[in-house]
């Protein structure tokens, strides 16, 4: 089983691509589940969501505790959250930054999602769209294909911009 | 059709199948989803309804009593505080004898304040004449929706039922759901006693002493009919869509000498538990409790039982462990976890099994056993 843990600000649309990561893994043939966990749910509060990819049903519910990918939407949460918490010992972090990104002594992967967005001119309500361009960074790390990837993108948003961002995502993702 | 859905999402999915005329609904977290994605179908055009956005709970069940009681098909969803304050209202949808089904996400009961999952609010209903049931994955609150439907309207049954899945946990999670043209799985509605303008009568009028027993015992004889309205309804659905649960699910249960036992997601949780179990030398199995009311016949003989309830009764323990006490005889060891969402994982499960101590009670987190 494949197990990601996102961290996000309410409204940046962790929620949103842990339900992407299970749609594309869907389309990849594979079980999935998606799970948020909600707090006071409020703008701006740190927010986890859960996804689980795996060959057979998937029965469980808890939390995920060791992650093999963490993905940190928003670079303000590291010193706020535990984001490296009970990752597995080769799992991989993603962190949605422009310059380079070390944690606990690591360099991390990173990919300017909110550049992106910007430049793609994918703004809802004042705020740059996450959730779709970190699908693309997401397939890059062969988590799952970038085709459902798009493929799930499209199915749950209609303007094309978002899978253009993903793609965008995909090529600039700094392994 | 294969899609990915929240355990809200498959339950608004069945209802559009199932396709009442009157849905009467009032928001909370975490059932809003359901009423909010029906209320779109209805926008949409998608179902044809009469959809009635009520001002309370308690105007929710209502609403679905007058048009039941007029013999039409009828839904509504909620959680928590919002059961509790249909409370009076359950009593009569079942002593009227209504077929309402109703959707609860189950949630914890405040103060303190808690969104979360917890079995205490359709629990503590339990004495309603209502059927209860609990879901444990997407498909199946979908499957067992439908279900309902064509078992609380069965001339045999005529009770409502409530669907009753774990709040977030599973009304939250995304997961495959294969839906399905239910085609003549839910015959049409015949409420023999619906209300009739060209014929007009008095309905649930003052019963003195000498008759009123006689409702009530006419409520038990189809509450115990309905075991076999639900095996005949559960061996359709499997010849027609290929899936069956039963009135209990078992999992690795044949050569078990110990068994967990709990409802809805957290037993679901406890297959992967006692995988984990068996591969260090322990015979456990899951026995699930998907039909709380009726409740089902169980023999437990020869073996020991782990009794999880997300849920409890003051002053007196775990409602499913003493439902088992009192009609199986055992002797479980009760362990109280889960409650307002508190955090239980599969190693935590197992960890319950190993440390049993029969007819003992354990509240998981609290520091001294009680």
């Amino acid at each position: 089983m494949f197990e990601i843990r996102i961290h996000s600000r309410g409204g940046q649309g962790g929620v949103t691509a842990a339900r992407l990561i299970a749609l594309a893994a869907f389309r990849d043939g594979k079980h999935a589940t998606a799970t948020p966990f909600y707090g006071a749910e409020r703008r701006g509060a740190p927010i986890i969501a859960f996804a689980r990819i795996d060959e057979d049903p998937i029965r469980i519910y808890s939390q995920v505790q060791n992650p093999d990918l963490v993905v940190v939407l928003d670079r303000t949460l590291v010193p706020v959250v535990k984001v490296l918490k009970g990752l597995k010992p080769h799992g991989a972090v993603l962190v949605n930054s422009g310059h380079a990104v070390t944690l606990d002594h690591q360099r991390v992967h990173h990919v300017d999602l909110t550049g992106i967005a910007l430049a793609e001119d994918l703004v809802i309500a004042g705020e740059p769209v996450l959730d779709t361009p970190v699908l693309g960074a997401i397939a890059r790390l062969g988590v799952i294909s970038l085709e459902s990837a798009t493929k799930a993108i499209a199915e749950m948003f209609q303007d094309p911009r978002n899978v253009t961002a993903a793609e965008r995502a995909y090529r600039e993702l700094v392994l | 059709m294969k899609i990915i859905a929240t355990g809200n999402y498959a339950v608004a999915e069945a209802v559009k199948q199932a396709a009442p005329w009157v849905i009467a609904a009032y928001p909370i977290t975490p059932q809003t989803e359901i009423v909010e994605r029906i209320a779109q179908f209805v926008t949409r055009g998608e179902l044809a309804c009469d959809y009635i956005p009520v001002e309370s709970e308690h105007s929710a069940m209502a609403a679905c009593i007058g048009a039941s009681a007029a013999g039409v098909r009828t839904f509504t969803a909620t959680s928590s505080q919002g059961l509790l304050y249909m409370h009076e209202l359950l009593h009569w949808a079942a002593g009227a004898r209504l077929p309402v089904v109703m959707a609860n996400v189950n949630r914890a009961v405040g103060p303190p304040w808690n969104v979360w999952a917890d079995h205490t609010d359709a629990l503590s209903q339990r004495d309603t004449g209502w059927l209860q049931v609990y879901a444990a994955t997407a498909q199946e609150a979908y499957d067992t929706t439908l279900m309902a439907f064509r078992i609380a309207e069965d001339e045999r049954v005529l009770l409502p039922v409530m669907v009753n899945l774990d709040g977030f946990l599973l009304s939250h999670t995304m997961q495959d759901l294969a839906t399905l043209e239910p085609g003549s799985f839910i015959p049409p509605l015949h409420l023999p006693h619906a209300i009739d303008t060209a014929h007009p009568a008095a309905y649930a009028p003052l019963t003195g002493p000498k008759d009123y027993y006689r409702f009530r015992w006419e409520m038990e004889r189809s509450m115990r009919d309905a075991k076999r309205v639900i095996a005949e309804t559960e061996e359709d659905f499997a010849a027609r869509f290929g899936r069956r649960y039963g009135m209990t699910t078992e999992y690795r249960c044949e050569d078990a000498d110990v068994l967990v036992i709990a409802m809805g997601t957290l037993a679901k949780e406890a297959e992967v538990a006692v995988d984990r179990l068996r591969e260090e030398g322990t015979r456990a199995g899951v026995l699930r409790i998907r039909w709380f009311r009726p409740f089902p016949k169980l023999d437990l003989a020869g073996r020991e039982v782990v009794v999880i309830d997300r849920d409890y009764s003051f002053g007196f323990g775990g409602v499913l462990a003493h439902s088992l006490c009192s009609t199986a005889r055992a002797e479980p060891y009760s362990v109280i976890a889960g409650l307002g969402g508190q955090e239980v994982t599969h190693g935590d499960i197992a960890s319950f099994v190993r440390d049993r101590r029969p007819g003992e009670e354990h509240w998981f987190g609290v520091k001294a056993d009680v």
